[in-house]
């Protein structure tokens, strides 16, 4: 792999850009892997590339149904933030987030890593001692976050109205070093450098059948042919249930689509993210000048990557309700992703009936945060056979009632 | 936006008129239930792509429950049915394998 950096690209300048070369093989499947991992986004890959980086296991293949990141990794708001009340989401979101502080020099590819900050905006008393309670819980985790006043809400946000209509902004969550990445970036980023690690990245393979013998996985059928593995990892976010019904297993998940929109590029005119859940719609401003707007989920189970129009009629109104200013804007793009909610709206990073199968789904709303933490806490598991990040996410947590008391992955806003 | 008919009132409207309440025909377990059962019934769902059987409540409307049959990858409905019943009636799967001749009934059904 040829490394990028500013003497590169001058290099690259005076030889008319003839010297660059692709970012990472066109693999074609071998016989046999000693790891595959079934889904190229943001987690598949992150977890190809931590088992290389941190564990050693190189000979891996990742098998992807359709084009790399083009699922929900190409498709979320890029919202990054570690703001959690509860300890064991709070520890894989920030460990996340400060993966993505250094991941642009790790990986050698720019991911535009903006920790811009992040506001949850407060609009009702119980909102208020909610995050106050989050901020105080943060400060016992070790994640930076603080409770602002409104004053200060205005003085970071002068596009905001505080005194909407409905719900006066009574102050705000404000976590300084969350922001925004580049969703793409991250997927090509990790592509790239499990590629150079002699990982197999598979494009256009759908797995069609997972094969196990005695209750031990041996390997899984695509539309390229069988493959042999001696581990499992099923990493496809919407898709998961599908995978476990041919691995002969269920989850608690259903599939639900969640919707975005992006505006027309206009002026720099908000440099932070800002989040209102209880008008429901969150907001920021991406580099060529989109106002990138998330919507919400519908009630019912949908595979077709598209939602109800009535959704986005509710994210505007409460958009312009906040930011009076956006009702002038022309609305360039809307689309959709399906994402897999559990039951106690957390992810599932977990061991799973059949032996050698590890699943990483669940994460809702709220993946695109997560992929760095994910994919580290998920390589350790399928490594080691536990991780101390994943303990909690096990999926015997619906069976033992242990769950995780927050809505990570609910159909609010992310 | 999906369009729905409510068995109760025999009203047809848009989806914002009704509210999705989840997968049909879930078996109710409750005390003295083994935990595997209890499980099943307050988790797993089948989240099937495809054929979907679901509640939903006529909301804004005569307020009453009513299941539904819809396919999850087009988002057609093949039909509505009453809420008192434990299984799929024959007129809606006839009418689910006219459209859909190589689906097979789900066990639970």
């Amino acid at each position: 792999m040829k490394k990028y950096s500013a003497f590169a690209i001058a290099r690259e300048a005076l030889r008319h850009h003839t010297g660059w070369t692709r970012a990472w093989r066109d693999a074609q499947p071998k016989k046999r892997y000693d790891a595959i991992i079934i889904g190229a986004g943001g987690h598949g890959l992150a977890t190809a590339y931590y088992l290389g980086k941190n564990f050693g296991i190189t000979n891996v293949a990742i098998l992807e149904k359709g084009w790399l990141g083009g699922g929900n990794t190409g498709r979320n708001t890029t919202i990054i933030r570690s703001n959690y009340l509860q300890d064991p989401s709070a520890a894989i979101y920030e460990k996340a987030r400060s993966l993505y502080e250094t991941m642009s020099q790790d990986l050698n590819y720019n991911v535009m890593f903006s920790p811009r900050g992040v506001i949850m905006l407060a609009q009702t008393h119980h909102e208020v001692r909610g995050y106050q309670r989050t901020a105080h819980a943060n400060a016992l985790q070790g994640v930076t976050t603080e409770f602002i006043s409104p004053a200060r809400v205005k003085e970071l946000v002068p596009i905001i109205n505080l005194d909407g209509p409905r719900y006066p902004v009574l102050g705000g969550l404000w976590q300084a070093r969350g922001g925004t990445a580049r969703h793409d970036a991250v997927a090509w980023g990790y592509a790239r450098a499990c590629s150079d690690m002699g990982m197999d990245v598979i494009q256009k393979c759908e797995v069609t059948g997972i094969r196990s013998e005695g209750g031990k996985v041996v390997g899984v059928s695509t539309s390229r042919g069988d493959i042999d593995c001696d581990k499992l990892g099923m990493v496809v976010a919407g898709h998961s249930g599908h995978l476990a019904d041919m691995a002969g297993f269920r989850l608690p998940i259903e599939s639900v689509s969640l919707q975005a929109l992006v505006s027309e590029p206009i002026k720099p005119c908000m440099d932070v993210v800002v989040m209102a859940n209880t008008v429901h719609g969150y907001m920021s401003q991406s580099d060529k000048g989109e106002m990138v707007i998330g919507g919400g989920t519908d009630g019912y189970n949908n595979y077709t990557q598209r939602g109800s129009f009535h959704h986005i009629e509710e994210t505007v109104r409460a958009l312009i309700e906040t930011f009076p200013m956006v009702s002038r804007l022309k609305m360039l793009r809307q689309w959709g992703g399906i994402v897999d909610v559990t039951g106690d709206r957390s992810p599932i990073l977990s061991k799973t009936p059949v032996d050698g199968v590890f699943i990483n789904c669940g994460w809702g709303t709220g993946g695109f945060k997560a992929i760095p933490g994910s994919g580290w806490a998920m390589a350790e598991l399928m490594a080691k056979g536990r991780s101390p990040l994943t303990d909690a996410f096990g999926l015997n947590r619906f069976q033992e009632g242990r769950f995780i008391d927050e809505s990570v992955a609910a159909g609010v806003a992310h | 936006m999906l369009i729905l008919t409510c068995p109760n009132c025999g009203i047809t409207a848009e989806e914002t008129e009704f509210h999705a309440g989840g997968e049909a025909h879930l078996t109710r377990h409750g005390p003295g239930a083994s935990d595997d059962d209890f499980e099943k019934y307050l988790f797993m769902r089948e989240n099937p792509k495809g054929v979907h059987f679901e509640r939903w409540r006529h909301v804004y409307g005569c307020g009453k429950w009513f299941h539904a049959a819809r396919d999850t990858t087009t988002l057609e409905i093949f039909g509505t049915y009453t809420a008192q019943t434990s299984t799929v009636p024959q007129d809606i799967i006839d009418k689910i394998t006219d459209r859909r001749p190589d689906w097979q009934p789900p066990e639970t059904a």
